[in-house]
């Protein structure tokens, strides 16, 4: 099955003990901050620590993708980050304020050069871009087709709704952007990332906004507190209805295959490929994750 | 390397620690930590290790340890020696 | 009329030798003296603790009692050995219900001889610490609540002068824990205290007009009466153990939990459960509400250790009945006195085995928490893993002997300190009185519940032997060195029937 990452879990990077329990919440991606979380006076101990965090056998054991959110590259943390957590064997290098496509074609040098020196497998460094300007959400194709170590491209609303002269609300601010961000990973054929939402206490507006980004089409979304992880794989779940569905039409397919029949219908509807490859997806979802439930 | 100034890393909060350099001739280690009994052994270990792994000659290096992992120490106990060193260069393939 | 009496008495005498030990009529009051006057009224009251003690007759080398149901806010049991103290008295034993952190002011009174003995559920803060480091000469006695009963039913505690802080009483001594100013709710353990005692004196902030009522204790129990400024803060009760969190890993944990009883076969309409006073414990329960409500199951009745998150699924018609012994919040105090379900239950009910019927025996759940579990799903409560003593025996033995199903929740690693070992520092509960270990990092379930694993695995839970849990958690922390004892015997460790189930040693520096 294709990596799922419907949750990716923000920690701040200076923090020990987050960093070390963190990986218990199980989710898909765990996104360690040197960025905005860790004061300028502390991104040196950050990056050690973040460093250190990553050579922990445990991520690797759970499947759980390491990120890390380096510093942007004009400032004089963003290539120490780099040198560090190439070396330190993270998965996936996060660069924030990712305007255009040079942006990424920057990083990547950089990375081939790391890997080179460090003896990493050139092209093992897989990257990912935040979209947080007007001017990013424009360019989102060409940045998710810029580079083949893409994994995804991810939302950011703080920075771009202040460019945007608006604010967080009920979803409009953000109707555009997420639309065409998604398009842009789409058609770079790489994951797409919804915006972390903040109010932590408040379950009943993550999962209407996880209600709207999952219909959408988004992979997944990022969070902030391990709390969310729960109630966002439950929602991507599949329901139990939906697996049952998918079984009659996988079964329905393979009975019309044994007899070689062309043209596959169920209870009166026609079942085509496409039908059929979502079944499928469906079912293997639900051994992963099961079935959705109340919680 | 040497220390050269007074210099910390970390924190006193559960499961990190906080490491404070000083200049001294030659190297002097003083732990406390509130799972002594259990693990002091193996701190000292990483903390002697990650001295070694610096090349670090010269240095008083005081550990208040309030049950970080050993990822943690040695990330912590690498700062402060930098820091304490002001080594802006680093070497990654000895820090990592 | 009295020399009638006398020659009736001699004749009696005459034909009935052996009825020796009569006594002839002398006047109406005379066993009975202050119904005479006024003072039948004020015959209990004392003017301080220094009077009840002396009217009490409190000797060297007695025993005196107490109860901890204001858990960290209590104001009674030091002040009362205080006095003892001034007035010279030497050699006690203490038999308080439990011993907190705020019983630190005891140790000078350990040291100076006044106390020599202890009975208690556990021990917290620096007289823990004082205890563990050798204060004492003699071992201090640690038993379950439960155990506390029997062991006062067998007259190895056998209580001189219970001095009992109640939130009002009135005059004759009829007294409650759920009227007045400072309330602690629920009196199980001192209920007790009041059956068994030779000498009761209540200790009061309010007396209030007779018949107080309810009566949970009865003034045919009680001798005297003080009024003090303060018996205990109750918002303090749940300071420490008592706790609601927001942790995610607690919450994780707990929702763990809640799984755990959804899928073990137990979680049926009618069950019945008690979670204790930990945070994930105390969480589960709200993650329950969800799920009975899903499944349209109501509990008969839940036993505690009354929490306000019980107390609300009983408001919200979930609980039928709830069974208390100790109110752990306010809340739970303040539904005790109004809500005709929820009912105070006296220990000896509650939890001991040696009663003619404990609710914890009815029990289907238990939720304990632990400071250890080896890999024998041993559990310690008492010590910590640098050995020194910091918990409280509590109901945990009991309630896993009596359940059906006894779940254990516990973060896997505690900063750098590894929840599950290969052998538990000290035994208080037996791994064949716990069924399931439910941490952060997976589920284990004892292999003697084969059945339970079952349900557990075909419910998608992370189960997991308590040997892959144990290598998990030392692979992150790296093995841990056994700690270093002396030979000294600090602790001895009862178990609910009164045998000996482990000793606490002294802990080297």
């Amino acid at each position: 099955m294709k990596k799922l990452r419907r949750s990716m879990l923000f920690l701040p990077g200076a923090n020990a003990a987050m960093l070390s329990t963190s990986f218990v919440y199980k989710p898909d991606s765990i996104m360690f901050d040197l960025e905005d979380a860790v004061s300028i006076k502390e991104k040196d101990s950050a990056r050690l620590l973040v460093a250190q965090t990553l050579k922990l056998p445990v991520y690797k054991e759970h499947g759980i993708e390491t990120v890390v959110r380096i510093n942007a590259l004009n400032t004089p943390f963003g290539l120490k980050d780099l040198e560090a957590v190439v070396r330190a064997g993270v998965d996936v290098v996060r660069l924030p304020m990712t305007n255009s496509a040079e942006d990424i074609h920057e990083l990547e040098a950089h990375v081939e050069r790391i890997e080179k020196e460090c003896g990493r497998k050139v092209g093992s460094t897989k990257l990912m871009a935040a979209i947080e300007s007007a001017q990013a959400v424009v360019n989102a194709v060409s940045i998710a087709k810029s580079s083949p170590r893409l994994i995804g491209i991810a939302l950011a609303a703080f920075d771009y709704l202040v460019d945007m002269q608006t604010e967080r609300g009920d979803g409009t601010e953000l109707f555009y952007a997420r639309c065409a961000v998604l398009h842009a990973a789409r058609v770079a054929g790489i994951d797409a990332f919804d915006v972390v939402y903040s109010n932590v206490n408040d379950d009943e507006g993550f999962l209407k906004e996880v209600s709207l980004i999952k219909k959408l089409g988004y992979n997944g979304k990022s969070l902030i507190n391990p709390r969310q992880i729960e109630l966002l794989h439950n929602a991507y779940a599949p329901t139990a209805s939906e697996v049952e569905n998918a079984k009659k039409v996988v079964e329905a397919a393979e009975e019309g295959e044994r007899k070689g029949l062309g043209v596959v219908s169920l209870n009166g509807k026609m079942i085509d490929a496409p039908i059929i490859a979502r079944a499928q997806k469906i079912i293997e979802l639900a051994k992963y994750s099961g079935v959705r439930k109340e919680i | 390397m040497k220390i050269q100034k007074e210099a910390m890393a970390g924190t006193l909060e559960s499961s990190d620690l906080l490491v404070k350099v000083m200049p001294n001739t030659g190297i002097e280690i003083v732990i406390n930590s509130d799972v002594n009994k259990q693990f002091g052994d193996q701190i000292r270990a990483v903390v002697n290790n990650t001295l070694n792994e610096l090349n670090l000659t010269d240095g008083l290096i005081i550990i208040d340890d309030k049950g970080a992992l050993d990822c943690a120490i040695k990330a912590r106990v690498q700062c402060a020696v930098l820091r304490g060193a002001e080594e802006t260069e680093l070497d990654w393939s000895k820090l990592l | 009329m009295t020399t009638s009496i006398n020659q009736k008495i001699a004749d009696l005498l005459k034909q009935h030798p052996d009825l020796k030990n009569i006594t002839p009529f002398i006047d109406a009051n005379a066993t009975t003296p202050y119904l005479k006057d006024e003072s039948k009224y004020t015959r209990k009251l004392c003017e301080s603790i220094e009077q009840a003690i002396e009217k009490c007759e409190l000797r060297d080398g007695m025993t005196i009692s107490f109860h901890h149901a204001f858990r960290e806010g209590d104001k009674v049991i030091n002040k009362v050995v205080e006095t003892i103290s001034k007035l010279g008295i030497k050699n006690l034993t203490l038999a308080s219900s439990s011993l907190l952190s705020c019983n630190a002011a005891l140790i000078p009174h350990i040291e100076s001889g006044v106390i020599t003995k202890i009975y208690t559920s556990g021990l917290r803060g620096k007289l823990a610490d004082a205890i563990s480091h050798g204060l004492m000469e003699n071992p201090v006695h640690i038993h379950s609540h439960g155990g506390r009963v029997k062991l006062i039913q067998s007259g190895e505690i056998n209580i001189d002068i219970a001095f009992l802080a109640v939130s009002t009483a009135d005059e004759q001594g009829n007294a409650n824990g759920v009227s007045g100013k400072s309330q602690c709710g629920a009196l199980g353990y001192a209920m007790v205290d009041a059956q068994f005692a030779k000498k009761v004196v209540l200790l009061t902030e309010d007396i209030v007009s007779y018949p107080n009522h309810p009566a949970s204790i009865r003034q045919d129990q009680v001798d005297y009466i003080v009024k003090v400024d303060e018996v205990g803060d109750p918002t303090k009760i749940s300071v420490g153990a008592a706790r609601i969190t927001s942790n995610p890993r607690e919450l994780m944990i707990a929702r763990y939990a809640a799984d755990v009883i959804e899928n073990s076969g137990y979680f049926k309409d009618g069950f019945s459960i008690q979670t204790g006073s930990g945070a994930s414990s105390t969480a589960a329960t709200r993650f329950l509400e969800n799920r009975m409500r899903a499944k349209n199951i109501t509990a008969s009745f839940a036993l505690g250790g009354i929490t306000a998150s019980i107390v609300d699924l009983h408001e919200k018609g979930l609980v039928k009945r709830l069974l208390d012994t100790q109110s752990f919040d306010g809340a739970a105090g303040q539904s005790l006195g109004k809500n005709k379900d929820h009912i105070e239950v006296s220990t000896n009910v509650y939890a001991n085995p040696a009663s003619k019927g404990a609710s914890v025996d009815e029990l289907d759940i238990v939720i304990l928490s632990a400071l250890e579990v080896d890999l024998d799903f041993n559990v310690n409560v008492l010590t910590g893993s640098d050995g020194v003593m910091r918990g409280a025996s509590g109901g945990h033995c009991d309630t896993a002997a009596g359940a059906n199903l006894t779940i254990i929740v516990a973060p896997l690693i505690r900063s750098r300190i590894p929840t599950v070992i290969r052998k538990v520092t000290t035994i208080v509960t037996p791994g064949e009185s716990v069924d399931v270990l439910v941490t952060d990092h997976g589920i284990a379930v004892n292999p003697a519940r084969p059945e339970i694993a079952e349900r557990l695995k075909a419910a998608n839970l992370p189960v997991m032997t308590i040997e892959e849990l144990y290598q998990r958690a030392i692979a992150l922390t790296g093995e841990p060195k056994p700690i270093e004892f002396n030979d000294k015997i600090v602790g001895i460790v009862h178990f609910r029937d009164g045998s000996i189930i482990d000793v606490v040693r002294q802990v080297k520096d």
